[in-house]
């Protein structure tokens, strides 16, 4: 074995990758700066500010109490940005995208709303504009008018003008009825006299009470969420997951670039020189694996250093874990690139079909977005792209806070997936011109 | 020694190489000639262990060469036609790749790479990054390249393409001193002046078979005449029939196209001549400059092939 050949291999090919500044920026600097961008709009790193809010109009056609008290409630929620205006006004500016979704509540809203509580009949209707790229706002906006609508159309029922009216037409109602058509009517008429009688001792004190009832119908929990991360005292950090994302995307690309080299030294001089020496196909190809990897972990190593010292990113489970996954996805990626080397005919075809091979990869591993968004069909076929792989297992032992075991089966992926793109690398590769 | 023995290299149908056997002895310098395409480089990749034959042997010393970490190849350096440098490298740092591929480290290395950079006079530019070299620099890093293990035998490749004329000395004087030394050199070329000035033996080879194996001295011998006169002149190339012609003349053994007239090789400026400048007023060619010089190793390649070493220049012999 001419391991001062080897070693000479491996020197030569750092040497090169250092004296490349520009791969040495697009290799560390760029998924860095990707990363950070990802890794704010994911979410940041837990402690920072709070969230984007959706921007809504409010059209008040009605101008009723229930209705200005609403809009009113609306306005200090903070999920939203509420503005009021005319209903022509707010079909232009959602379709527009200014606003994500705009509520309609039309003239009669509180009066009609007041009644259809008691009789169940008449309900009247809320419109909400949706912009249609924004679906999602429009279920929080449902959740947020259901709530503030049920508070202020039972406080109106329970003590203003507007529900003592009601509840006598309702009683007037159930005295007018038949048994037949109500059975339990004795019942319900105690109930609505009660009402109206609790409605009345309210009026009469107008307002002056601070009881709860006097607020209306309120949501009898509170929801206190929490993330469930390694450990309480940790947040969430969306750096860590666009880091792991984008590690491995550079990483791949710097695998492709290797690649593409060798294709380019089979064209020069340099190639028949190596050629001469007295060096085996197979330990050529020993150095050009082991230099490549070595590169790679470099390049990991940086980019982590960073996500670490400046984006707060923690390797929160295991440490052997994350370092058994960085070598193998290294070592996947070195025999990536040369079994692209020992396929391609020449470097620019081969760089154009890897990068798109690699884009594709990268897309289906969830590096861009997390595979969880993916449709459950898209999240089975992904589990067979290594990079799903690599980017689940950074995820785990980072901030999920996940032991050793839980980067034993990603590494094994990623092992084996290398051993396949060495052997073929091996079968394929063409040692004599 | 080094023995090649009915070396044959097929492409498709198309034969490169054709049943090429010759020797070098230790410390002989042997150039291989021929025009582009005539099978030079092919032999040498094959006597390099770069590409494998279709037949035939070849051996150093008694030792068979394989396509693997043969012994054979440490024996061996090649200078490649095409620059084997990086440019983004230094000197040094390129120096350090070739001689670790021989197994070369440490002190070792380091003395050796010394000693080859001074040879080719870059011995203070060893740390400069290759980039800033000038192509006649960068070929003498190309031959240091080769040097670094201490081979006995060098094979060089058209090592001094697409350089000036002050740099191919230097790179002469180089050769001149691996000679010297001891070094067993076989040299590839289609410029007859390097083939004249360097080599102690010449093989000519064309459509890859070998056509002359000699002395400089003993190609020259192959010539029925050993001088020839150049007629320059005013107007228009002369024609193929005019070249023709003039080597029908008695005397005249051959006339081949000159870049500012034409060249008749003759042993005798007297009659011959006398015929040729009837012969050329004949057609109404003014001549305007007569001069006389010993006929070369490219008159040789003609008289041996038919044709010229060099693309454009047509020549016409004695039927």
């Amino acid at each position: 074995m001419n391991f001062a050949a080897i070693r000479a291999l491996v020197r030569n090919d750092v040497r090169l990758y250092l004296t490349d500044r520009r791969a040495v920026i697009v290799g560390v600097f760029v998924p860095i700066l990707i990363a950070a961008f990802f890794g704010y709009v994911f979410g940041g790193n837990g402690r920072s500010d709070e969230p984007g809010k959706i921007p809504i109009a409010v059209v008040d056609e009605d101008q009723s109490g229930i209705s200005r008290a609403i809009t009113a409630d609306l306005g200090k929620e903070s999920l939203l940005t509420v503005q009021v205006m005319t209903r022509s006004q707010a079909e232009e500016r959602v379709r527009a995208g200014k606003f994500q979704v705009a509520a309609i509540m039309p003239a009669g809203f509180g009066d009609a709303a007041t009644r259809a509580l008691f009789s169940g009949q008449k309900r009247p209707q809320v419109d909400l504009l949706i912009d249609p790229s924004q679906s999602m706002s429009s279920r929080v906006v449902e959740g947020v008018m259901a709530q503030y609508g049920m508070q202020e159309i039972t406080r109106e029922a329970l003590s203003g003008a507007a529900g003592q009216a009601a509840l006598t037409e309702s009683l007037a109602a159930v005295d007018s009825a038949s048994a037949d058509e109500i059975p339990e009517r004795a019942e319900l008429k105690a109930l609505l006299e009660a009402a109206r009688k609790f409605n009345s001792r309210f009026s009469a004190s107008d307002g002056a009470s601070t009881s709860g009832i006097r607020r209306g119908l309120s949501l009898p929990y509170v929801i206190a969420a929490s993330s469930v991360t390694s450990s309480q005292s940790t947040p969430y950090n969306g750096y860590a997951h666009s880091f792991a994302g984008m590690t491995v995307q550079f990483i791949l690309f710097a695998g492709i670039d290797a690649g593409v080299l060798l294709l380019l030294t089979r064209e020069r001089g340099i190639w028949q020189r190596i050629r001469s020496a007295p060096l085996r196909k197979s330990q050529f190809l020993f150095a050009r694996t082991l230099a490549t990897t070595l590169i790679s972990l470099f390049q990991f190593a940086l980019i982590y250093t960073a996500a670490i010292l400046i984006f707060g990113v923690r390797i929160s489970g295991s440490v052997p874990g994350f370092i058994l996954l960085a070598i193998t996805f290294c070592l996947l990626n070195s025999a990536f690139g040369l079994m692209l080397a020992s396929i391609g005919r020449s470097a620019s075809a081969t760089r154009g079909f890897a990068m798109v091979v690699t884009l594709l990869l990268v897309m289906l591993g969830g590096a861009w977005v997390p595979s969880f968004i993916f449709p459950k069909w898209l999240q089975e076929a992904s589990l067979g792209a290594p990079t799903r792989w690599a980017v689940d297992g950074l995820d785990a032992v980072t901030w999920r806070g996940q032991g050793l075991s839980a980067a034993v089966l990603p590494a094994i992926v990623l092992g084996a997936t290398a051993a396949i793109c060495l052997a073929t690398a091996i079968w394929r590769f063409r040692w004599e011109d | 020694m080094l023995s090649i023995s009915h070396l044959q290299k097929r492409f498709g149908h198309r034969i490169a190489v054709d049943d090429v056997s010759f020797d070098v002895a230790i410390g002989e310098t042997v150039g291989l000639l021929g025009p582009n395409g005539a099978g030079k480089t092919t032999t040498l990749s094959m006597i390099s262990g770069l590409s494998q034959p279709d037949g035939g042997t070849v051996s150093f010393q008694g030792q068979l060469l394989d396509q693997g970490a043969s012994p054979f190849k440490r024996h061996v350096g090649l200078v490649p036609q095409d620059l084997a440098l990086y440019d983004e490298l230094s000197a040094w740092a390129n120096l350090e790749l070739f001689g670790g591929l021989y197994g070369l480290s440490g002190k070792r290395l380091a003395d050796r790479a010394d000693d080859a950079l001074a040879l080719v006079g870059l011995a203070d530019r060893r740390g400069d990054r290759v980039k800033g070299f000038s192509g006649g620099m960068k070929r003498r890093l190309n031959i240091a390249g080769a040097l670094l293990h201490d081979p006995e035998l060098i094979l060089l490749d058209e090592p001094t393409v697409g350089v000036d004329p002050q740099s191919r000395n230097a790179i002469f004087e180089n050769f001149i001193e691996l000679k010297r030394r001891g070094k067993t050199l076989l040299y590839t070329t289609h410029y007859m002046e390097e083939a004249e000035r360097l080599c102690d033996r010449v093989v000519i080879i064309d459509h890859g078979k070998v056509i002359a194996d000699d002395t400089v001295r003993g190609l020259y011998h192959r010539l029925p005449v050993t001088g020839a006169v150049v007629l320059e002149f005013d107007g228009p190339p002369v024609s193929d029939g005019v070249l023709a012609g003039l080597a029908a003349l008695p005397g005249i053994s051959a006339a081949l196209r000159d870049p500012k007239g034409i060249c008749l090789e003759t042993g005798d400026f007297g009659a011959p001549l006398a015929s040729a400048l009837k012969q050329l007023t004949g057609v109404g060619l003014r001549v305007t400059s007569i001069r006389s010089g010993r006929v070369s190793l490219e008159d040789v390649f003609i008289a041996l092939t038919g044709h010229a070493l060099r693309d454009g220049t047509v020549a016409a012999t004695k039927p």
